[in-house]
């Protein structure tokens, strides 16, 4: 979304690079990523909640699902250490399960997204005047349609419940267009460039250039929008799940507990903010690797030490 | 310039077209309007669904329908986008689209008006004093707030400001904050002045909500653009002419530095438009967002299409206006 592009402060303008003729350029990006401390640090924290997500469930006692022996409404205690819903779930065995769900549609999305969004693009980019026209025109379309409302009301008149993977899918078939038009840019500086003149001179296929030649080059705009994609699709699932048109019960998702706790804000606290606070720490996670991986790729730093 | 307008709003029409196609076929194949009807126990008379079917006119075949929606030529005079007919509803007989969204309009205009005002200007100044004092601990407050605001799902947020404007009331003793309702019926009989203060007390919270997203995400942009702006050689020129700092910033940097928000802000229409539906939901606001989410729940095909051809083209108009506002704000830009 609009937002993606805005980069922040990097603390320190490195100047580590400084000697080591002989690193590759990878060493070199992944020094200056290990470098980026919010981002190094969001990466731990993403990683240990989704550990904590998917592994969690086979250590702890309950599950998602609604049990008779859960005391219903209870606030947490050392039996339930998130609460208790009026239903008689395990809140903790419901964050678990939510996250786990969010975060599969969430890199189902990025990856589904990003590969479609990057063929688009680099099509339209490599082939330029009325193909380009004809595909950034496709794309402008998806662009006017407020992404939210469109998934929402897809997924809303999918009748027999929504799975995560339905939820991936219609999110992705929306959220593509904002990457493709991202690598459509970067393809279009880098088709002028000798050595995509060269290839096509050996006699390369168009099909061989663009795979071959355009998009591993434009790799670093499209690793940071396939990072913030996924916050993107995070706080879609969210929305419609909120609305209701997401993940339905019994299966549960972060958004969908935010839902179900609306009306429960100040008589059950547990219930509202424990799954809002873990969207957020995810979505920030995300976004602050994404600025970490922005400045560790940015072809301005890279450009001078080939 | 006119021709330029008028160039760009003919370059709008088929990208309209070409969205209004995708959506209907996408909701046309996605949900059955009559699936409630269908799965009715004890099944309903056949010729119930029968006259609904015509009605709804699905006893047509998509394209057939599409063309219909659009044009009314051979339909009931209750259809045709082009007439002014938004289609039968489902919801009931004698729900009117058109009407509905007419009556709810004001509503939802007034909280996307205020929202988006609030958010640009407090943008503009956040990213400016952020800019200007780069890498200091403001400006670091300030990027870390923008990060909180973009991660934070819209609403939570608003389910969060609901619960201080309760407990602020309670605090406080009286009903400083409105927290459930739009206030159009409380507005009713009221003298400017009340009037003016009912919806202040219904829109505070709401209108904060809205604006936070943007808010973050263009506060951003207007900092890295300023910072440019600030390293370029004119604005090293003027400040070596000896001009004020104030002049310097306002006048030349500033006036720069606004033209890429104007793009950003368009583009920034429809997740403002995604913003509504959430923040009306939470504050239980009778506006468009309500509209669509019972439009989605009633498997109402025809109105959900009329929404979504209005919020289209608002995202539409939204870009033109950003671009012919790149002129005004840059005089380098000439329209061919």
């Amino acid at each position: 979304m609009s937002e993606n592009k805005a980069p922040t402060a990097s603390p320190r303008t490195d100047a580590e690079s400084v000697g080591g003729a002989e690193r590759t350029q990878l060493q070199m990006i992944t020094r200056r990523f290990l470098r980026h401390r919010p981002a190094m640090i969001s990466l731990v924290l993403l990683g240990v909640i989704t550990l904590a997500a998917f592994l969690g469930p086979y250590v702890w006692t309950w599950d998602h699902l609604v049990h008779r022996e859960i005391p219903p409404s209870v606030p947490p205690n050392a039996d339930h250490p998130f609460g208790t819903t009026t239903a008689g779930h395990d809140v903790l065995g419901q964050l678990m399960r939510g996250t786990q769900q969010t975060l599969k549609v969430a890199f189902t999305v990025s990856v589904l997204g990003t590969v479609v969004g990057s063929l688009w693009g680099a099509t339209a980019g490599y082939y330029g005047g009325r193909v380009d026209a004809l595909m950034m025109r496709v794309v402008d379309v998806f662009m006017i349609v407020p992404l939210l409302v469109m998934v929402a009301a897809i997924a809303g008149s999918v009748r027999g419940g929504t799975t995560w993977y339905a939820v991936a899918l219609i999110i992705a078939m929306f959220s593509w267009a904002q990457i493709a038009r991202v690598v459509r840019g970067v393809v279009l500086s880098l088709r002028e460039q000798e050595f995509v003149e060269a290839a096509r001179a050996a006699g390369a296929s168009p099909g061989w250039i663009i795979v071959r030649h355009l998009l591993p080059n434009a790799a670093g705009p499209i690793i940071v929008a396939a990072t913030l994609l996924v916050a993107v699709a995070i706080l879609l699932e969210a929305g419609m799940s909120f609305l209701n048109f997401g993940i339905q019960l019994p299966d549960i998702s972060l958004g969908q507990m935010i839902g179900e706790a609306r009306t429960a804000a100040s008589t059950r606290p547990w219930l509202f903010y424990p799954p809002g606070v873990l969207l957020v720490i995810i979505c920030l996670t995300i976004n602050f690797i994404g600025d970490g991986l922005r400045d560790a790729l940015d072809p301005r730093q890279t450009m001078g030490r080939r | 310039m006119l021709v330029y307008t008028v160039r760009r709003v003919l370059g709008a029409i088929p990208v309209l077209f070409l969205a209004s196609v995708l959506t209907f076929v996408l909701i046309d194949v996605s949900g059955d309007p009559l699936s409630d009807l269908r799965m009715q126990q004890p099944p309903p008379d056949p010729s119930v669904i029968e006259l609904q079917e015509e009605r709804l006119y699905l006893d047509r075949s998509m394209p057939e329908r599409y063309w219909l929606w659009m044009t009314g030529i051979g339909g009931n005079g209750d259809i045709g986008l082009l007439q002014g007919e938004f289609g039968p509803s489902t919801q009931s007989a004698t729900y009117d689209i058109g009407e509905n969204i007419a009556e709810r309009l004001g509503v939802t205009l007034r909280l996307v008006t205020a929202a988006m005002v609030f958010a640009l200007g407090l943008a503009v100044l956040s990213g400016v004093i952020s800019a200007m004092r780069q890498y200091s601990k403001l400006d670091y407050t300030l990027t870390f707030v923008g990060f909180l605001a973009l991660a934070m799902p819209t609403f939570w947020f608003a389910g969060i400001m609901q619960q201080a404007g309760v407990g602020f009331n309670e605090l406080v003793g009286s009903q400083v904050f409105a927290t459930i309702g739009d206030g159009t019926y409380q507005a009713q009989g009221l003298d400017a002045w009340g009037r003016f203060t009912n919806a202040l007390a219904y829109m505070t919270l709401p209108t904060i909500v809205l604006m936070l997203t943007s808010f973050a995400a263009w506060s951003r942009y207007q900092r890295t653009s300023m910072l440019e702006v600030l390293n370029s050689d004119y604005v090293r020129l003027a400040r070596a002419k000896g001009l004020p700092n104030r002049v310097v910033i306002r006048r030349h940097a500033l006036r720069t530095a606004l033209i890429p928000l104007t793009t950003v802000v368009a583009v920034g229409m429809a997740g403002i438009i995604d913003g509504t539906v959430l923040t009306e939901r939470v504050f239980q606001w009778r506006g468009l967002g309500e509209f669509f989410i019972a439009a989605v729940e009633a498997n109402d095909s025809f109105a959900l299409m009329a929404w979504l051809m209005l919020s289209g083209t608002a995202v539409i108009v939204a870009n033109l206006i950003a671009d012919l506002l790149y002129g005004v704000l840059d005089p380098r830009i000439r329209f061919e």
